[in-house]
């Protein structure tokens, strides 16, 4: 069970400030979702080995060659504010 | 017939044989695109003289006598969650409401080695989370067999151009249904190859593990021939596969007998409506007819797979999404206090409500003490859903299904009710967990609107999908009926 | 009063001298103009996915071998998930539960004579950017973000919390430097941030077995100073125990100008880093024989190396002081390659080399005297071309102008005197000026003998050979 402390806390990890009616809305929903995938606790996973990618891959590489970069310019132009060369942003603490 | 409404495959012979120039074509696309978009809204941006550029080039190589790719000339549009340099790509998202990515996605390179005509970019649900295009940040796309309706999503946009003659091809990503449930919604063929069959960079991540980017077209030929253009190993990305690219177009072939088709008894249960799997039956006839052995099968642990979808894809998604922050690219809210304030700030004014919601949903699947739970439980019912598909492909050349529970929905009906809404992906979801290729096609109609057939395969058998695919359109043609706009 | 004990693990940040970032092809060079060495990969753009370097696995399995470690088979890498403005995507790829390394050792000289201390893991990960302030963190009204570092790979080296004092836990620091020098796989220089230290620090009563709660220093910028924020952290902790305080598990920052920790106490917020599998890359299963070749490439390690000195005739004592630091050592082996006469090689470095060096406060691969100058130098004392008092003098003009022995002996006129008749000239000048000491001499003050060298060598201004000035005195005495 989802409580509003919850919904808060989670939202604080995914930075976002969530209204008072967000809040409600969520820990409902949430709620709603989470209860349907209990489902999956029925189900016995003792011995069955997690699968994180669909295709068994490993030990892919790239070599140690340098390329291009982007320019100073271009790194920055989606900048939303800048200085000079680099990225601006308000204050840490 | 207008240019806009014809293939890729007919439009290069008439290319080539100098009948039509590819400027041509392309205003014929524009030209209905602005007849058209007031009412359907499918695209968030249109490059329309980039495309004149493109279009030109190609008519320039033509009359210099120089041999033509399939694909060149041909107008094609972008979902706009694909990187395109230098064009706009917004993901349908108010965060991303000015990003200009300064580099190509490796499908939108291997396009232009095509010398394909980028048209613009498609509109589809933010960062491809939902099945109706109604969670873009923009405006929704209407579906062209019924502007009350649904376009389907998350890659709307994309499967409504080809519908309505505003594009001959697109691209769109599939998370969990994205490409395949709007192709059925929409009446056209839609494909997600195997995972690690198209690269993915460049793609703007929703579900790392589970997305793949897939063409729309308006028969099985011409999703061949985009296959041939996007399909192959990336270095770039290392999920993908370092496996040889056929020619897929070999694929295209008018037999299936003696091949076999399971149909899933899970997926023609009570959650698909009467009507769909009436014409989904009649499909099935028509292999029988066309001499393809059919048997009723099981996946037993398909129920389970929404909630496993629901898990892993949000958790990725949060972490994906963190980088939308306001620093380097994107919306930056106004006169932060501080920087932990902007970033709150940023996102909760960039993010829309479906957005949050997985976020939440996936930071909480992720955090101390629910990773056991909810993330790693998730990950292991994948691989039982993985073993029940296994076994199945070890009897059959390909599953059958619907590829949607119901036909195109009316705008607003789902939207308040999350769990409805996820319920629209349950025939498609399994392919992602599973990373098996999956398709969609035309197979017939409820009332005026369409009804797809999904056909699932064994890893890099997409030249499976083709044949059947290929072998029912031949002897049927619902892919020939167009809607009234 | 309670006896305490303190308790100190370190973690160590390296980074890795590949060419390029970890998982995109930008550079790693150091330096260059803010937001130049970023391509769309290390910047985090929308879209963008990592491949892994194979040289950083390469390297990150040479440190394992080099430090003892255990070299997994199956390994994989995760994302640790948190908010910071030099981190692009939010996210740091790392690994967590399945590390490339792990239970490894070092051996460490310390008071007690040597000790073993336990490293737990070796993980690889990529850095991050650099925050450019105006005055510090706190106070600056606002923050300036260049991500020309963002990429660059690190392996994390965890020690177990196996030290007892501040002591141990420098050498531990410097020993670990020397070997990841030796094997090769990073610069480790701390004033570039290629090595950095994290320390953990806790007391507790003598005889009791629990650790108390610990806290975590960071920004130290010499082993020093390692050392000093340590000794410092302890007795902190014992003032507040025994004013009936409490520690509180922080982490904390050394004020290198007032020589104490700080809290970095900002708004606590539970860290919660959400670790999972970086769907984006795929395991590496590390083959036996690949890690074999790994250890075949190994260079020569400092243990080899001392055995290697005691052999050729040098003390144990001068074996460890010269391979403490690969440089050092490897300005040895080149000098040697020359001149093959390690004691008296070994003896420069150890004497003049290393005094002047402290005296401007320069690394051994600074300094201007090339190790075949040195070697040249030394030939010229054998020759008789100079003498050992004298090549003090052009030795220290070769290390302030890293001009050649030859010209520094030729511009100032050093050459030294083994004419025999030039200086038995001057020895009969001095016998002569001094009968008071060659009277002493002849009553047998043998001492007497050096004060009149003294006089001869003061009038040849040191250049007469002094072989020759004791071998003529001597027999126009006798």
């Amino acid at each position: 069970m989802i409580t509003k402390a919850d919904v808060e806390h989670v939202a604080l990890l995914g930075r976002l400030y969530l209204s008072e009616e967000e809040k409600e809305r969520y820990t409902d929903q949430l709620n709603a979702i989470l209860e349907y995938a209990q489902m999956l606790q029925k189900l016995d996973t003792e011995n069955v080995p997690p699968t994180a990618h669909a295709l068994p891959m490993q030990n892919v590489f790239r070599e140690d060659c340098a390329g291009d970069c982007l320019t100073n310019e271009e790194v920055l132009s989606n900048a939303p504010e800048r200085e000079e060369e680099y990225f601006k942003v308000p204050k840490i603490i | 017939m207008q240019l806009y409404q014809m293939t890729a495959h007919e439009l290069h012979r008439l290319l080539v044989k100098k009948e039509v120039s590819a400027v041509e074509i392309a205003k014929s696309v524009y030209d209905r695109t602005d007849d058209l978009e007031r009412k359907i809204n499918a695209y968030i941006t249109l490059t329309k003289e980039k495309a004149m550029r493109q279009a030109e080039a190609v008519d320039a190589k033509i009359a210099a006598g120089e041999a033509i790719a399939p694909l060149s000339g041909i107008p094609v549009a972008v979902k706009d969650n694909i990187c395109t340099k230098d064009v706009r790509t917004t993901c349908a998202s108010k965060i991303l409401h000015n990003f200009v990515p300064p580099y190509n996605a490796t499908v939108m390179e291997k396009l232009e080695a095509n010398q394909a005509v980028l048209l613009g970019k498609t509109n589809m649900d933010e960062f491809a989370m939902g099945s109706s295009t109604e969670n873009s940040a923009y405006f929704v796309t209407k579906n062209p067999w019924n502007i009350e309706r649904v376009t389907g999503g998350s890659s709307g946009g994309s499967a409504a151009v080809i519908a309505a003659g505003e594009a001959v091809c697109s691209l769109g990503s599939d998370t969990g249904g994205s490409i395949r449930q709007p192709a059925a919604l929409c009446g056209v063929v839609g494909m997600k190859p195997t995972y690690g069959a198209v690269s993915r960079y460049g793609l703007v991540a929703f579900a790392s593990s589970l997305d793949q980017i897939g063409p729309f077209t308006r028969d099985v030929a011409d999703c061949a021939i985009m296959l041939n253009a996007i399909c192959g190993y990336d270095p770039k990305d290392s999920t993908s596969a370092k496996v040889g690219v056929p020619d897929y177009t070999s694929f295209l072939i008018n037999d299936v007998k003696g091949l076999k088709i399971g149909v899933p008894k899970e997926y023609m249960a009570e959650g698909i409506e009467p009507e769909v799997r009436k014409a989904i039956e009649a499909a099935i006839e028509k292999f029988i007819e066309l001499g393809a052995e059919v048997e009723e099968t099981v996946l037993p642990h398909t129920d389970y797979a929404l909630p496993t979808y629901y898990i892993i894809a949000p958790a990725e998604a949060s972490s994906n999404l963190a980088r939308y922050d306001g620093v380097r690219y994107g919306h930056r809210t106004e006169e932060p206090e501080n920087i932990v304030d902007m970033f709150m700030r940023t996102r909760s004014e960039g993010f829309g409500e479906e957005v949050k919601r997985r976020i939440m949903l996936g930071t909480y699947a992720l955090s101390a003490g629910y990773y056991d739970a909810y993330y790693l439980k998730a990950l292991k019912v994948r691989t039982l859903i993985m073993q029940d598909l296994e076994r199945a492909f070890a009897k059959y050349d390909v599953l059958l299904s619907p590829t949607t529970p119901s036909v195109a929905f009316k705008m607003g009906e789902k939207i308040d009710s999350p769990i409805q809404m996820y319920l629209s992906d349950i025939c498609t979801l399994s392919a992602n967990l599973a990373g098996i290729p999956a398709m969609s096609l035309p197979a017939g109609f409820v009332g005026n609107l369409p009804v797809g057939m999904q056909l699932m395969g064994k890893p890099f058998d997409e030249g499976m999908l083709l044949r059947f695919a290929y072998t029912f359109e031949q002897n049927t043609d619902f892919h020939k009926r167009l809607p009234l706009l | 009063m309670t006896r305490y004990e303190a308790v100190i693990g370190i973690e160590i940040h390296v980074e890795l001298k590949t060419n390029t970032k970890i998982f995109c092809h930008s550079t790693t060079e150091f330096g260059g103009d803010p937001n130049t060495h970023v391509c769309p990969v290390c910047l985090g753009l929308p879209g963008v996915l990592p491949v892994l370097n194979k040289q950083v696995v390469e390297y990150a399995i040479k440190a394992g071998l080099a430090l003892n470690c255990e070299i997994a088979e199956y390994s994989k890498f995760d994302r640790k998930n948190y908010y910071y403005p030099d981190l692009p995507k939010n996210y740091q790829i790392s690994q967590y539960d399945l590390p490339i390394c792990k239970n490894g050792y070092l051996e460490v000289e310390t008071g007690q004579g040597k000790k073993r201390i336990g490293i737990t893991r070796i993980h690889m990960e990529e850095d991050a950017g650099k925050l450019v302030h105006q005055g510090t963190i706190t106070t600056s009204p606002y923050s300036l973000v260049d991500y020309n570092r963002t990429g660059v790979p690190l392996i994390e080296i965890v020690s177990e919390p196996d030290m007892r004092s501040a002591e141990e836990a420098r050498a531990y620091a410097e020993k670990l430097r020397s070997v990841i020098q030796y094997a090769g796989v990073s610069d480790c220089r701390m004033e570039e941030g290629s090595l950095r230290c994290d320390v953990n620090v806790s007391v507790h009563p003598v005889g009791t077995g629990e650790f108390g709660t610990r806290t975590e220093i960071k920004n130290m910028n010499s082993f020093r100073s390692i050392q000093k924020a340590a000794e410092y952290e302890i007795e902190r902790q014992i003032e507040v125990l025994e004013n009936g305080g409490r520690i509180i598990q922080e982490t904390r920052t050394w004020d290198e100008n007032k020589g104490i920790t700080v809290s970095m106490r900002t708004k606590e917020e539970a860290q919660d880093y959400r670790y999972f599998p970086d769907p984006d890359l795929v395991p590496l299963v590390i083959e036996r024989e690949w890690v074999e070749a790994v250890r075949n490439s190994l260079p020569e390690m400092p243990e080899q190396r001392v055995a290697r000195y005691i052999e050729s005739g040098l003390s144990e004592y001068e074996a460890n002081v010269l391979t403490a630091s690969k440089e050092v050592s490897d300005y040895f082996d080149q000098c040697l390659k020359t001149y093959n006469n390690p004691k008296m090689v070994s003896n420069w470095i150890m004497g003049d080399l290393s005094r002047l060096l402290n005296s401007v406060n320069m690394e051994i691969c600074d300094c201007r005297v090339k190790p075949a100058q040195l070697a040249d130098m030394l030939k010229m004392i054998d020759s008789g071309t100079i003498s050992g008092k004298i090549a003090k003098t052009v030795f220290e003009e070769m290390f302030n102008t890293g001009k050649d022995p030859e010209t520094v002996v030729k511009e100032k006129g050093l050459v030294q005197i083994s004419d025999e008749s030039a200086i038995a000239a001057v020895v009969d000048e001095i016998i002569a000026a001094n009968p008071k000491s060659v009277e002493d001499f002849r009553n047998g003050k043998d001492k007497a003998i050096g004060f009149l060298v003294g006089q001869i060598m003061k009038a040849t201004k040191g250049k007469a050979n002094p072989q020759l000035v004791n071998k003529l005195l001597k027999d126009k005495l006798s």
